[in-house]
């Protein structure tokens, strides 16, 4: 449109600000949309005005986000995570942004010390936070070697990994195996129940999804996400479709290995008998559709959204591998049992690359079985997706939604988005138990802190370039 | 005859879809058949069933397109046609999902992607516009800001974007605009007509706008383009696009550009390039030695060949009488408040104001001063945190008290601006407060003159003949000429003194 358009088509207009404004133009029979606006976070005006100027950044951000619904992620293979990542003995990988022992919360510390029990790096519990406290072992993000771990996310050099690659770029990503429901190390427990499941994880069902894996060849792990999104997965706090469907693709050469039939029945069952298991794949694919639109200068679009338990952590396409932090929320939801509220630890794990990817709580509208579990009823999720529109840059047409007539994920988080209009991100997440070794408590909804989007448009302001 | 079959890896639909795909695929001119699928057992035998060889590697997570066609030319359509199908799918618009409504939108560009409004209309905080602005522009949208306190640099680069686009942003601070007869933030109800209306002040043009309507002339449009287009930094960079735009306009035959004084180089250069134009522009500039409002309408009438009417006026019952004495305006509308202190200087000499014509004559902090003074009750510094005194008069009453009871007070000029987005009454308010002054004067044995500039027309929400008898009644001279009546106020005290 012109300003040729302006002075001669009938006259609409859109608002934002006083409200008598709009109401004198309306009183004139002129259509009018009012914008619901609110100001920014505060003291963004300045950064996010300098953003919006970049003549980089709308080039910048639609190939961000060609380059993430362009990536593929395919299981190639599945290897302890010394083999993969090259992780030695007492090093250890963690969620979220990185973090000192003495600030972890409850279920990172019991994560820690349940994975060098595992390791037997210790003998008891004590023993363990004994040295760990002491700095005797080290430990970084998953997200410093292209990894991206579930809720404490915890890895230690012994427990198997899947790995995953984009046929686009040969870049790589790897995550855990699931362990199932409830007292498990990624919520914080360590009993000895906890590590006896991951020894037969890594002596049972690590070499025989190996030999699967090999034997199948790649299994494309995008186009499940792509049909488990329309099977009522939502791919972060629902992936019951998404497990089925991968082992409808592994359990033949599952069953065809030399294993024992007992093993490859523990296994399945296994497998059937938790729901999450796929989400340790969504998860390294959703990383690798990320990380293909990382490091263009000039996007402000998301390509991580990480938490330890303590820090809700941000990376963006234009400022690299720098982590813009703040205070973790703890979510709101429904809980298991007699928790409740004040059993909560605040908001962790890396699962939030499924919403940086556009699925998850993005796509809540698809997944209406779970909604009252997030706490909400099935309009709610409607609402909830088509508000992520607003503060994405694209629609991933692979991803469809059916409710909403197969309109694809909302995609590619923009920081500008975010702080312009005062919408958070929504994420679907599951509650651990605040203190260490209690598992898994409930599950909701949470955002990020605000202070990481702040944070992240002060960077981009800084590195932006003002127009000519 | 042709066959096509092609597998695409990893590229999932659903089949419910991929069959609307195929029927749309296969109904097409000079295709035999086809079939799009993913290519899962079933539907292998499908396709080895209608006669297509399938590569044996293809999987239920690949995409196989098998058409057969009976040209070569009807094979691209036909391939073209899956393209367009695959990627309608999920469009959004197509209906469904009306299980609860779109969110209302958070933000100017996205309301505007879901709307065809060629404009939008900005008055958030200052610091704020820039994003909102910039989105409409991203757009392709043409807008109006409202809000003040917008820094010059977001001016500038707005501006600029809006040119590379061929879009107009009217504004910051932009009041006044009326854009095929729909008046958009503080505008007068006028007719439709020959003369468009370029303005970098938002009274100015009311008052030339309502002017030309009272002698029967009517506007096509008013663009705005804020108080500081015509600086020496912006350098008239909307006022090129507006004059452009109304240059083009065919129900545009006159253009009047009316400012506040403005950089000289940069009116000198506005001049040069409205001689480019194939419209011929007036230009109404604000300042010492030009012409006043009232004398631009004047000249536009004469240029479209209109008779000049006598501007109303509307005197008391009891004829205010010369004598000497201080002048003290008090305006809503700072370009009111500028010609009135030209217009009064020339008659009484120097006059101190909180926009002084001259920086020697500012009024201290406290806006007191023995001798004439103009208070722009509209200006920035008096209207943060509090509405504008078109919208609510409550400060200028106080102080229009505080100037009755001052002895030196002889004539009080105040301006009543009608129209959309003003007090619905003004002279509701203002006439009681009037009559008071003019009663606390009497009591004090003193003679209080009060004139008022009303400014709108006889279509406003407001009523011009209302509003101007009830000012009459309560003891003001009125005038509808704003030179008209700064003229007469100062007369007042010359032929007094």
């Amino acid at each position: 449109m012109t300003t040729e358009d302006l002075l001669t088509a009938p006259l609409s207009v859109v608002t934002a600000g006083a409200a008598l404004l709009s109401e004198e133009i309306r009183a004139q029979g002129v259509p009018v949309t009012d914008v619901q606006w609110a100001p920014p976070l505060p003291g963004t005006a300045g950064p996010l005005a300098r953003v919006l100027a970049d003549p980089r950044r709308t080039e910048a951000n639609r190939t961000a986000v060609e380059r993430m619904m362009a990536a593929g992620a395919e299981l190639v293979d599945v290897r302890p995570a010394h083999e993969a990542l090259g992780l030695e003995r007492g090093h250890f990988l963690h969620a979220g942004p990185p973090i000192t022992w003495e600030r972890m919360s409850g279920p990172m510390r019991g994560a820690m010390i349940g994975a060098v029990l595992f390791e037997g790096l210790a003998q008891t519990p004590e023993q363990a936070e004994a040295e760990l406290a002491r700095g005797t072992f080290t430990f970084e993000p998953c997200h410093h070697r292209g990894a991206v771990g579930p809720m404490a996310g915890v890895v230690s050099p012994s427990m198997w990994m899947f790995e995953l690659r984009d046929p686009a770029s040969d870049r790589r990503s790897w995550c855990s195996l699931n362990e199932g429901l409830g007292k498990v190390l990624r919520y914080g427990a360590y009993s000895e129940e906890v590590i006896t499941r991951l020894r037969w994880m890594t002596d049972v069902l690590g070499p025989l999804l190996q030999t699967a894996a090999r034997a199948t060849g790649t299994v494309d792990i995008m186009a499940i996400i792509a049909q488990m999104v329309q099977m009522g997965d939502e791919g972060h706090n629902r992936n019951r479709a998404g497990t089925l469907m991968l082992m409808r693709d592994l359990l033949p050469a599952m069953v065809e290995s030399d294993a024992p039939s007992s093993d490859v029945a523990d296994a399945v069952r296994f497998i059937g008998g938790n729901d999450h298991f796929f989400l340790n794949l969504g998860m390294p694919a959703c990383k690798l559709l990320t990380s293909a639109g990382a490091d263009i200068p000039g996007s402000t679009v998301v390509t991580v959204m990480a938490r330890n338990g303590t820090d809700f952590g941000i990376q963006t396409s234009g400022t690299g591998d720098q982590w813009f932090t703040g205070p973790a929320n703890t979510p709101d939801g429904l809980f298991l049992g007699d928790f409740g509220p004040e059993d909560a630890n605040p908001d962790i794990g890396d699962s939030a690359i499924t919403e940086t990817a556009g699925i998850g709580g993005f796509v809540m509208a698809t997944a209406p079985a779970i909604v009252r579990f997030v706490g909400g009823e099935v309009p709610d999720a409607l609402e909830a997706t088509r508000l992520m529109y607003q503060i994405t840059t694209g629609e991933n047409s692979r991803f469809g939604v059916p409710i909403l007539s197969f309109r694809g994920a909302p995609t590619g988080i923009d920081v500008a988005k975010v702080i312009e209009t005062g919408v958070l991100p929504q994420i679907n997440t599951g509650m651990a138990g605040a203190k260490a070794g209690v598992g898994q408590v409930g599950a909701g909804l949470v955002n990020p802190p605000q202070e990481c989007f702040t944070a992240a448009i002060a960077a981009l302001a800084e590195r932006s370039i003002a127009p000519q | 005859m042709t066959a096509h079959v092609e597998v695409r890896r990893g590229h999932y639909v659903d089949s419910v879809s991929l069959m609307q795909v195929s029927a749309a695929v296969a109904g097409g001119a000079g295709v035999q058949r086809a079939n799009v699928a993913m290519a899962t057992e079933l539907n292998l035998d499908l396709l080895t069933g209608m006669g297509f060889t399938v590569p044996a590697d293809a999987g239920p997570n690949d995409l196989v397109v098998a058409i057969e066609a009976d040209d070569d030319a009807a094979l691209q359509d036909a391939l073209a046609q899956v393209d367009a199908q695959i990627a309608s799918i999920g469009q959004e618009g197509s209906g469904a999902g009306s299980m609860s409504d779109e969110p209302a939108p958070r933000s100017t560009a996205w309301a505007l992607r879901r709307s065809d409004a060629p404009l939008a209309v900005i008055s958030v905080p200052g610091e704020h516009a820039f994003a909102q602005a910039a989105g409409a522009l991203d757009e392709g949208r043409s807008v109006m800001i409202f809000s003040d306190n917008v820094p010059v640099e977001h001016e500038i680069i707005l501006k600029d974007k809006a040119a590379e686009k061929d879009l107009l942003v009217m504004g910051p601070d932009c009041g006044t605009a009326v854009i095929g007869g729909v008046g958009l933030g503080f505008a007068n109800r006028v007719d439709r007509g020959p003369v468009g209306v370029v303005a970098a002040s938002g009274t100015g043009a009311q008052h030339l706008t309502s002017l030309l309507h009272t002698a029967g002339v009517g506007i096509s449009h008013c663009l705005g383009l804020g108080g500081r287009d015509l600086s020496e930094q912006v350098q008239g960079r909307s006022a090129r696009a507006a004059l452009r735009a109304l240059d083009n306009d065919p129900q545009t035959e006159l253009i009047v550009l009316i400012s506040k004084p403005p950089h000289e180089q940069v009116a000198a250069d506005l001049r040069q390039f409205a001689e480019g134009l194939s419209t011929p522009v007036q230009f109404a500039l604000l300042g010492p030695g030009e012409p006043t409002i009232t004398e631009a309408a004047e000249a536009a009438l004469a240029h479209l060949g209109r008779p000049v009417p006598q501007w109303p006026t509307w005197q008391p019952a009891s004829a205010p009488t010369p004598g000497p004495g201080a002048l003290r305006g008090l305006f809503a509308g700072g370009t009111l408040c500028d010609e009135a202190m030209l217009v009064a200087q020339e008659v009484l000499g120097p006059i101190h104001s909180n926009i002084p014509l001259r920086p020697e004559l500012a009024l201290p902090a406290d806006l007191r001063h023995d001798g004439h003074l103009m208070i722009d009750f509209g200006d920035d510094q008096l209207t943060q945190g509090r509405p504008h005194p078109m919208i609510d008069g409550a400060l200028r009453v106080a102080r229009l008290a505080d100037e009755a009871a001052d002895p030196r007070s002889r004539v009080i000029l105040l301006d009543v601006v009608l129209g959309y987005g003003a007090n619905p009454d003004p002279a509701g308010d203002l006439g009681p407060a009037i009559t008071a002054a003019i009663d606390t004067a009497g009591a004090d044995g003193r003679s209080l003159a009060v004139v008022v500039s009303l400014c709108g027309t006889d279509a406003d929400p407001q009523d011009l003949q209302r509003q101007a008898k009830t000012l009459q009644g309560a003891g003001a001279a009125v005038f509808t000429s704003n030179a008209a009546a700064a003229r007469f106020a100062a007369d007042l005290i010359k032929e007094g003194a």
